[in-house]
């Protein structure tokens, strides 16, 4: 286990000032996301527009420096992607999470691919994988929402 | 014993966690076990293990008087007054289930009151909720003082001709505070209030006698007392199990069972339904022979000191904030570092081979009080040293390292 794979200065820098915090003005969608074990909260509003497009993201919420930079870097990652991209880049880091498979979506730039890879020394450690992915799937709770 | 040499009577220390010596600092959330009560357990297995209480065959009778044995240790060490007043339950969160539905169901209705405290555990909280919402009751809270600790005069201010139960913990499981149960039995007495106290925290680490306490109910967990998992402990004046309905239907606890009606057992069989933890309850015998050996005075004199130790030391890092500040507390320490998360903190000291617990520890509503979501805890056994305080504090050094504070 190496600590410095999970404590990347990305992670750091993302957890102490993380972007998009706040509750952006105007959202159209939003969703809760809950750790009920350890209290970490997460709540993601999402602008969508009429042609599917995330105009804008934030995120309010408590948590680890892993759960506020994995939010911190999502909504960096998804500000201006079409609904399907969106929900590809998702799936994509669920499974680099999981099944270290590596981010390839090509609408992503380097910078955007290295913050993402940053949050992938979490899978030596099991017990944080949750800190790391929840934002991600209240994001899909967020961009599924019925309206 | 000598509590010097105590480490090297718990295997678990044999070995290295993340290249490092294991400092475990997380006994309020489980203890660790020592030789005898792991061995024990091994052995009943091997030579005397079968169902209690139903056979008659040679290993039914041995399994029987090993498992009532056990009681009768309880009995003592707890000093009550009958042997029936033992219940075995699989935890503490059962003892407090039970005497919660079964006194609940009998003699809770509307408006009654059920008075807590903002120190308690969820399980010593939940379980009345169901009440609250089956019958129409209230839940009191009695307020935490700034020091962590629940004052008598607050306990006095809550009482109301409604109260039909005092639940309050012995010990908190977060600022340490050890509340005066005497002083809260005796004030309810004056108005025939039964008192449950949560023991879990307080069984481990202080004398529980229950002639001196006075409480009606104690609730009680073995894997916190050196003992084993899943086995539980309900004490209960048997004035009330005498009265209270069963809790679980099921076999052992009955008397006759007809078509058209059934009668139940004697207490405390009519409290146990089902075969229950039979190797464990044996075993948990041993973690009070454990525990007697070295003396519970000498185990809370023993974890005082290092507490003390880990208290001045904590101290002067300007960085960490400690969760109250009672004036009578047991070895249990919760505390925040200003920019860095507790499971950050848990995360980066088990780096360094250092057991702590992060999160909220049950305990939302105290947390809520204090203003901070969660906390990380140091909490002591008698395995633990100073030289594992100095561990604990040049680990949080390497933590504020991590996040370059």
């Amino acid at each position: 286990m190496e600590l410095k794979e999970l404590y990347q200065e990305i992670i750091l820098d993302h957890g102490k000032n993380p972007r998009n915090k706040g509750k952006c003005n105007p959202f159209n969608r939003d969703a809760k996301g809950h750790n009920p074990l350890c209290g970490d909260k997460v709540h993601i509003y999402l602008n969508l527009n009429e042609d599917k497009k995330v105009v804008d993201v934030s995120f309010e919420g408590e948590g680890c420096a892993i759960s506020l930079a994995s939010a911190s870097i999502l909504t960096e990652t998804i500000k201006g992607k079409e609904f399907n991209v969106a929900k590809k880049i998702i799936e994509n880091f669920l499974n680099m999470i999981k099944n270290e498979v590596k981010i390839s979506i090509n609408s992503l730039n380097e910078d955007q691919k290295t913050s993402i890879m940053s949050l992938s020394g979490v899978k030596q450690f099991p017990m944080r994988v949750k800190c790391a992915t929840m934002a991600w799937h209240t994001l899909t709770s967020a961009l599924e929402e019925k309206k | 014993m000598d509590i010097k040499n105590i480490k090297s009577e718990f295997p678990i220390f044999n070995q290295k966690i993340n290249g490092k010596p294991l400092v475990y600092l997380d006994s309020a959330n489980s203890s660790q076990k020592p030789n005898s009560v792991i061995n024990r357990i091994s052995n009943f297995y091997q030579t005397e293990y079968s169902n209690v209480g139903r056979s008659v065959h040679t290993l039914a009778v041995k399994s029987t008087n090993r498992y009532e044995e056990t009681r009768d240790k309880v009995k003592s060490y707890l000093n009550a007054e009958h042997r029936e007043e033992i219940i075995f339950t699989k935890g503490a969160t059962e003892a407090i289930n039970l005497v919660a539905s079964t006194y609940g169901e009998k003699f809770i209705k509307k408006d009654d009151e059920i008075l807590v405290t903002e120190l308690e555990h969820h399980s010593n909280y939940v379980p009345w909720n169901f009440i609250r919402e089956k019958k129409g009751a209230k839940i009191t809270f009695a307020s935490v003082n700034m020091k962590g600790e629940v004052e008598i005069d607050e306990i006095k201010k809550k009482i109301t001709n409604k109260t039909k139960i005092i639940a309050i913990t012995h010990l908190s499981n977060v600022t340490g505070a050890i509340i005066p149960i005497k002083k809260i039995v005796d004030l309810a007495k004056q108005k025939n209030i039964p008192v449950l106290v949560d023991g879990t925290q307080g069984a481990p680490h202080l004398e529980i006698d229950m002639q001196d306490l006075g409480c009606d109910f104690y609730a009680i967990s073995c894997h916190k007392m050196y003992g084993p998992n899943g086995l539980g402990i309900l004490y209960a004046k048997k004035k009330w199990l005498d009265v209270l309905p069963p809790y679980q239907g099921g076999g052992g606890m009955i008397n006759e069972v007809k078509k058209d009606y059934i009668t139940y057992a004697e207490t405390p069989t009519k409290f146990e339904a089902g075969t229950g933890q039979t190797a464990e309850v044996v075993t948990f015998l041993e973690a009070i022979k454990f525990i007697e050996k070295i003396g519970i005075k000498n185990i809370l004199a023993y974890e005082n000191e290092i507490m003390e130790y880990a208290l001045e030391k904590l101290k002067k890092n300007n960085s960490i904030n400690i969760m109250g500040n009672p004036k009578n507390r047991g070895s249990v320490i919760s505390f925040t570092i200003k920019g860095i998360h507790p499971h950050d903190i848990a995360t980066i000291l088990d780096n360094d081979g250092v057991a702590i617990r992060a999160g909220h520890h049950c305990c939302q509503i105290l947390h809520e009080k204090f203003g901070v979501p969660a906390s990380a805890r140091a909490s002591l056994g008698i395995y633990n040293t100073k030289e594992d305080i100095d561990i604990l504090c040049k680990a949080i050094e390497n933590c504020e390292k991590v996040f370059n504070i």
